[in-house]
Parts: C-alpha cells; structure tokens; sequence
C-alpha cells in the first residue's frame, strides 16, 4: 500500500521535473498577481503593510487554483488514471499521495518564496515566520480540498470555471485563519489561535478529503 | 471463473445491450465483436469494474466484483482504449510504475526483456515514439502478467504491424494454454481461434 503511494509520488514529482513549465506557471501567477497590488493602489507603506497577509493569501489560493485544474487531468486524458483505479491499493491512497505530490510542486514553493513577497509590501521581518507557517499548514488544505473539486469536474466541458465555483467558497475558512494569523502577529498579539485551527483544518483534510477524491473519481470516470 | 449476468448498459439514454449473460472458464478465450457504437468498450469497463451496469452483475468465482473490488483488480489486467503511458517518461519507467501499482512485483531486467520482446528499447521517451509502438509498450505489460489469470483487453489489436498482431496473438494463446482466461474485443477477425463470441450489434 505504502509502495504505491511512493509509486505515484516519485511518478508525479518526475514528471513534473521533465515538464518544469507546468509548475513555473503557477508560481510565476503567484509572484505577479502578488506584485500587481503594489502597483495598483501606490507606493503608501501603511496601507501596504496592512494589505499584505490578505494578498499574499488570496494569491495562494489563486496560484493553487490554477495547478489544481490539472491535477487528474492529464492522466484522465491519456488513460493512467483508469489504471490507478484498477491498482492493488485502496484508491484513497493512491489520491492521498497524487496530493502530496502536488502540494511539493505548487504548494511548498509559495511558502519558499513568500518571504519575498513580503518584502514588497514592506512586512515587518518579525512576521515572515508566521507568514510561512500559516502557508505552510494552509496551502496542504487549499490542495486537499481543490483535489475533491479536481476529481468532480474531471471530464467537464468548461471544468475550470466550474471547479473555481466549487472549490473557492470553500477556501475562504482557510483564507480568513491564514491571513488572520499573520494580522494577529502583526498587532502584537499570538497567533497561536488561528494557526492551531489551521492545523485542525489540516488534520481534518488530511484525514477524510482522500476518500471523498476517491469516490469522486469513481463517479467522473464512469 | 468470471460471470455475466442480465447485464444492461446504458449510456447517453441508449440502450446500448440489454440482458447479456455469459460465462467464462479458465483457459477460454472470448472476443467481444461488433460495429462502432455498439458498446464494447462499455461492456470491457464494466467487466473491470470501471463502469457500473444499469442492472445485472459481474461475479468473480461467485462473488459480485462491486464487493471485491481491490481483491478482483488483484487477478485482472485490463488495456483500455488508450495505451496509459505517460509521454514524459521512458517504456521502462512507465512499465515499471503500472507493474508497481498492479501489485506485480518485477525486476528491473525482466521489464527491460518484456520491452525487447516487442521491440522496444525502453530508455527512449515515450512521446517519440509512434502510435504502434506506443500500443507496443502497453502491451509489454502482457509479457509480465502471467500470473494473473484474467486478461481484459480492449482493442488491443490497433495500430500493430503484422508482426505485432502474431506476437499478441501469440501471447494470449500461450496465456489461455497455461489455464488464463481473455477477454478482448475487435471488430476485424484477428484469425485466433475464440472459444466463445459475443456479438454486440447496434441497438
């Protein structure tokens, strides 16, 4: 069971490295969607400060978006996906583990590279460790839930608008724990409170979503 | 070992066959026949357990595959339609990880004999290869699944050269011989001997 996990996790980060356009799009989305607030509202350091954990977010969630249409994809498409569903493992796992290697890809890097979008904004170096934890817990999430809306879309014409639909009102708890716990930290205050709950929305995510993506899937491949 | 019963399908509010029933013993062949449209592909996905019948079932020495489910993919290989290689990676890579997730444990050597068998070098990626040879390295699967006694294979026949066709003919006919069961669907006679036919015709 484990073996096929590692399977499809070495499979998925290999073929991510042969097409490294894929995973560069999505972070490049992040960094310029991030980059276009400074410039559209001005150079007013107060504001951007106060304006920054929510942009940083809502670009996550945006960059998250985009990588997710692609998750099942591909392997719907060329018929890999059918032999995932007649492998040996429970197919949870094998979706547990096509997660993880798209939250390596696409959700770990924006945690990487946060910090420097924080230094546009003029963020106190004081918050750069919250920021990064909150992604780091959060953005698991945003992949775990986006894979549901992932596997139900799967074979839908105008699947990606549909799949925002779906998935983005969900995202919104995460959003409002994300960058509240980076404001809290901001105002001096703990932020021990939101990042718990981030890490209870994890725990959650972490525990039922794999089995919601399998059924998912058994449904749009039918 | 593998049981049809009543089965209807359904798709795109088509009747595409209704009340099929067959039986298949070890060391049977049966070749699903019909026209365009008349719902082979639906009937190998649903002996797979892909597709859910509209009514009727499929049983597995008696048992209903929608119970089995992980435990029937264990005694099942199915090729579909499309060859399921991924075009970023190498036969041998691809090869390797549908064996891995099959529960097959094969080693590296024996993959790479498998690929040789037809024809295949297996280190070069799979987008440049053509059509036939793409078919060739999901059939290569083949080579390393003797022990798994039922064969489902959908239009396997596509795309090979001549060559390819006596290969896979052979194939299935030593997998019969050694007390396999195959299912595979055509609409041209490949000239291999079938036990049983099914023909499906266009509703």
């Amino acid at each position: 069971m484990l073996e096929a996990a590692r399977t499809v996790v070495v499979r998925d980060l290999l073929l991510a490295l042969r097409r490294p356009s894929d995973v560069a799009t999505a972070l490049l989305f992040f960094v310029i969607v991030a980059s276009l607030f400074p410039l559209g509202i001005g150079a007013e350091p107060n504001l951007l400060r106060a304006i920054a954990p929510g942009v940083i977010w809502v670009a996550a969630l945006l960059s998250s978006m985009l990588s997710l249409a692609r998750l099942f994809a591909a392997d719907h498409a060329d018929g890999t996906l059918e032999q995932m569903l007649l492998g040996v493992s429970p197919l949870g796992v094998v979706a547990a583990a096509k997660v993880l290697a798209h939250w390596l890809v696409s959700g770990l890097p924006l945690v990487v590279i946060a910090p420097l979008i924080a230094l546009q904004y003029d963020l106190p170096q004081s918050l750069y460790g919250t920021l990064a934890v909150s992604l780091l817990l959060g953005t698991p999430v945003l992949s775990l839930i986006g894979a549901i809306g992932a596997a139900l879309t799967l074979g839908l014409r105008g699947g990606g608008v549909l799949l925002a639909l779906l998935v983005l009102p969900l995202y919104v708890p995460v959003l409002i724990m994300g960058a509240g716990s980076v404001d809290m930290a901001a105002a001096g205050l703990s932020a021990a409170g939101q990042l718990q709950l981030l890490a209870a929305f994890l725990a959650l995510a972490a525990a039922f979503a794999p089995w919601a993506i399998a059924a998912a899937l058994r449904i749009s491949t039918e | 070992m593998l049981e049809a019963a009543e089965l209807e399908c359904v798709r795109q509010q088509r009747v595409l066959f209704a009340g099929l029933s067959f039986a298949l013993r070890a060391g049977e062949l049966l070749r699903v026949a019909g026209p365009n449209g008349s719902g082979k592909t639906s009937l190998l996905r649903i002996l797979c357990g892909l597709l859910t019948p509209q009514s009727g079932e499929v049983r597995w020495h008696g048992a209903p595959i929608q119970r089995l489910r992980e435990e029937y993919a264990r005694h099942i290989v199915y090729l579909g339609h499309a060859p399921a290689v991924k075009d970023e990676l190498t036969a041998e890579e691809n090869l390797a990880i549908a064996c891995r997730l099959a529960g097959l444990m094969a080693a590296a050597n024996s993959i790479r004999e498998a690929l040789a068998r037809f024809g295949l070098s297996g280190s070069a990626l799979v987008k440049k290869l053509s059509q036939g040879q793409r078919r060739r390295a999901a059939l290569a699967r083949l080579c390393l699944s003797e022990s798994v006694p039922l064969w489902l294979l959908d239009e396997p026949f596509t795309a090979l050269d001549t060559a390819g066709v006596t290969m896979l003919r052979g194939l299935i006919e030593d997998h019969a011989a050694r007390g396999g069961a195959v299912v595979y669907s055509t609409h041209q006679d490949p000239g291999m001997a079938a036990t049983r036919v099914v023909e499906l015709v266009v509703a």
